[in-house]
């Protein structure tokens, strides 16, 4: 399957009567109505010709003092003169990919990576290479073994993307000693990390871990924040903080592309800081998360069959669940999609046609009910391909290919990527 | 100049793609003068087309509803005009299994192929029959559902180990799956408007190994060659398959039926389309193009021809 046929499929997803666990929508109606009336208000009042104005490419020094206090909640700090504000954080991944990928360079990232970048690296025609995760995040010695044999064939990349906390599309979270050892490979080999973080302070459970950002002292590693998930994507606010060398090209970069970041936005989540409920909001939203995560676990558990197996995020947005091998989500979603129910197929987050037997399912954009509604409806259809290819093999309830998966947390240890032999199992063209 | 309403979007799976052909119709339609009425194909599809009261329907929708005989049903009921096939000729094609059936009893040559509704392998045990059907058929098999439009959930068994999920894939989109020998070759596309066959199309796939539903709508994917470049007599053989089969079905105004040409200079007729894209890529307006018709007066004839059949 292409990626035109997946936005034909995806197209469909947006119709009203669908639900959608495909998104990667935080829940917007959380915030409350006065708290931003009372914002307006006051950028209306104090800085109306500010707010309407342009301002400077790199963003305005009072946002850039909320984006300390954002990286200071999570142990990291970072000068101002190595911050730039963008418009969202996926603006960074192509600030940084404009600054640093010539076509045909290597790019690393996580297999499967956020869907949203492969467009992005793809358009600087990068040469994607996917590192194989598993239930501690990014498989560091893969990820070694790739880089000797790059070397051998005298390739270096020009930087690893990776998404260490609650990963998108995983919700895996790379551990403490992989964190450590990324960040010593970094330097061993001078190698630029971009470390993609919107989630890190919507954690449900357990301790946090360090960012990379704040292990490496930003020498190798470049940061991506953004505020779309613990305030507002529609607010379209994100930022990098990078060595200084690549942010002065980020800096060109982002003139010649849109100029500035929105300057009423800016004022907003100034305004917005200084009333000095932030983190209050990001607890409310944990909360309300932490319960449609538990939601969706449990659904999952009440109504995908045995041979499915998915991950147990402790924060973020997304579940990653993996079907026994003969289904294609693909065409899985063709199927749902008559019964109204859409997910994200494995396959986009992948370059090179891997992942055709998983899903991201989203839990941050839709209440309880709706999510037990979806997972229910996804079952039912898994449920029925899967007796389906039992009835077609002569193996009721399908060829087992993960044994076990229910075992308590359910299926939650590993992120399962297909085997090299699924691979090659490609009827598709 | 009349009052037209363009139907297009719809739920099926092809929606994007109609959205294009019915954008470009709008286009050529506002164009040649006429008053459009744009409609998405949605619940509120009655309630809009009489508040719209147009003198012609067109119809640009493709695949489920729009292609099989839906949309169609509701133009006669509320006594609309319409473009292109009517309720019957809809049916036919795009149920593959019930197009190929009648090709086969009326003589077309069409690949071999064996159909199952799901409830036959639930039911009826027909998984025991899959090793007979692989052994009449040859690998690789085409699978593929009998009633979606484009290439979405056509798969490849290339082993008798595929057959199973592809089926299942298959299956995703409709109830009715057939297989299908593959017949390697070229694939050639005959559009046909007003009862004449257009020069022939020629899709060449860039280095995929299979004329894929991206490519089939994506710029620089597929080169076409119109008119294809065929050895003597091939064309004519082509023409005369795709106009006997548009006939048969009983297609009017304009359709596309799509062949293979084997290595033995053998031809097939895979399928017929009774609402072909119109997209910026589509095979129909090119065929029309290399025949001196530009889109605005392809739109024209086609539109004529459905107020010429209301006359009758």
């Amino acid at each position: 399957m292409t990626s035109s046929a997946m936005r034909d499929l995806m197209a469909i997803t947006a119709r009203p009567e669908v639900i959608s666990l495909a998104g990667g929508l935080p829940d917007t109606s959380t915030f409350p109505p006065d708290t931003f009336a009372a914002v307006a208000q006051r950028i209306a009042a104090e800085s109306c010709a500010k707010a309407l104005q342009y301002g400077p490419t790199d963003g305005l020094p009072e946002t850039k003092d909320c984006i300390a206090a954002v990286m200071g909640a999570e142990g990291m700090r970072a000068d101002a003169e190595d911050v730039v504000v963008t418009t969202g954080g996926q603006q960074v991944i192509d600030l940084v990919a404009k600054t640093l990928i010539d076509p045909g360079d290597v790019v690393i990232a996580e297999g499967p990576t956020y869907p949203g970048a492969i467009p992005t690296f793809s358009s600087y025609q990068a040469d994607i290479v996917q590192i194989d995760m598993d239930a501690d995040g990014m498989r560091v010695d893969l990820l070694e073994q790739e880089l000797e044999r790059l070397d051998h064939e005298g390739r270096t990349p020009k930087f690893i993307y990776t998404v260490p906390s609650f990963q998108n599309p995983a919700g895996v979270t790379l551990s403490a000693p992989r964190r450590k050892r990324l960040v010593e490979v970094a330097h061993e080999r001078e190698l630029l990390v971009l470390e993609d973080n919107p989630y890190g302070l919507l954690r449900y459970e357990g301790e946090a871990l360090p960012p990379l950002y704040a292990l490496d002292g930003g020498v190798y590693v470049m940061y991506l924040g953004t505020f779309s998930k613990i305030l507002s994507p529609g607010i379209r606010l994100g930022w990098a903080v990078a060595p200084p060398p690549v942010l002065e090209k980020m800096n060109v970069g982002k003139q010649a592309t849109d100029l500035c970041t929105s300057t009423l936005s800016q004022l907003m989540v100034q305004a917005y800081f200084e009333e000095g409920r932030w983190r209050n909001y990001i607890d409310s939203l944990t909360e309300v998360y932490r319960g449609r995560r538990d939601t969706m676990l449990d659904a999952l558990a009440d109504h995908f069959p045995s041979q499915a197996e998915w991950t147990r995020p402790g924060g973020g947005m997304f579940i990653w669940a993996t079907l026994p091998d003969f289904i294609d989500t693909t065409d899985l979603l063709a199927r749902a999609l008559r019964d109204n129910v859409a997910f994200v197929p494995g396959e986009a987050a992948y370059l090179d046609g891997r992942g055709r037997n998983s899903m991201r399912l989203n839990f941050s954009g839709c209440d309880e009910d709706t999510i037990r509604e979806g997972i229910r409806r996804i079952g039912e259809v898994v449920a029925e391909q899967v007796k389906l290819y039992g009835t077609l093999t002569g193996e009721e309830g399908g060829r087992s290919q993960v044994a076990g998966a229910r075992a308590e947390p359910p299926g939650a240890e590993v992120v399962r990527m297909p085997t090299p032999a699924e691979r090659r199992r490609r009827a598709t063209p | 100049m009349s009052r037209v309403a363009v139907l297009k979007g719809g739920r099926s799976l092809e929606r994007q793609v109609s959205l294009r052909s019915g954008a470009r119709v709008e286009d050529a339609l506002q164009r040649l003068g006429h008053e459009v009425v744009p409609i998405d194909a949605g619940t509120d599809l009655i309630r809009r087309l009489r508040e719209a009261d147009p003198e012609v329907a067109f119809v640009a929708m493709h695949g489920r509803d729009g292609e099989d005989g839906t949309v169609q049903e509701l133009l006669e009921i509320l006594d609309i005009p319409y473009t292109g096939s009517g309720v019957l000729a809809c049916v036919r094609a795009m149920d593959k299994v019930l197009a190929k059936h009648l090709m086969l009893e009326n003589g077309i040559p069409t690949p071999a192929f064996f159909a199952f509704n799901e409830t036959a392998f639930r039911d009826l045990g027909a998984a025991d029959a899959l090793h007979a059907i692989e052994d009449r058929l040859d690998f690789p098999i085409v699978v593929k559902p009998a009633g979606q439009g484009s290439a979405l959930g056509i798969k490849f068994a290339r082993t008798a180990a595929d057959v199973p999920g592809a089926l299942v894939a298959a299956f995703s989109y409709d109830d009715k799956v057939l297989l299908e020998r593959h017949v390697a070759g070229r694939d050639l596309a005959v559009s046909i408007l007003d009862g004449e066959a257009l020069p022939v199309v020629e899709a060449v796939p860039q280095g995929e190994d299979f004329y894929d539903f991206e490519s089939r709508y994506d710029i620089g994917r597929t080169s076409f060659v119109c008119p294809a470049d065929l050895p003597d007599g091939v064309t004519e053989r082509a023409h005369g398959l795709a106009l006997h089969t548009h006939g048969l079905l009983g297609c009017y105004g304009f359709a596309r039926v799509d062949l293979m040409l084997d290595a033995d200079g053998d031809l097939y007729v895979l399928e017929v389309n009774p609402t072909p894209g119109l997209t910026e890529t589509s095979l129909l307006p090119q065929a029309a193009e290399a025949d001196g018709i530009g889109f605005d007066g392809l739109v024209e004839r086609i539109l004529q021809l459905a107020v010429v059949r209301a006359a009758a």
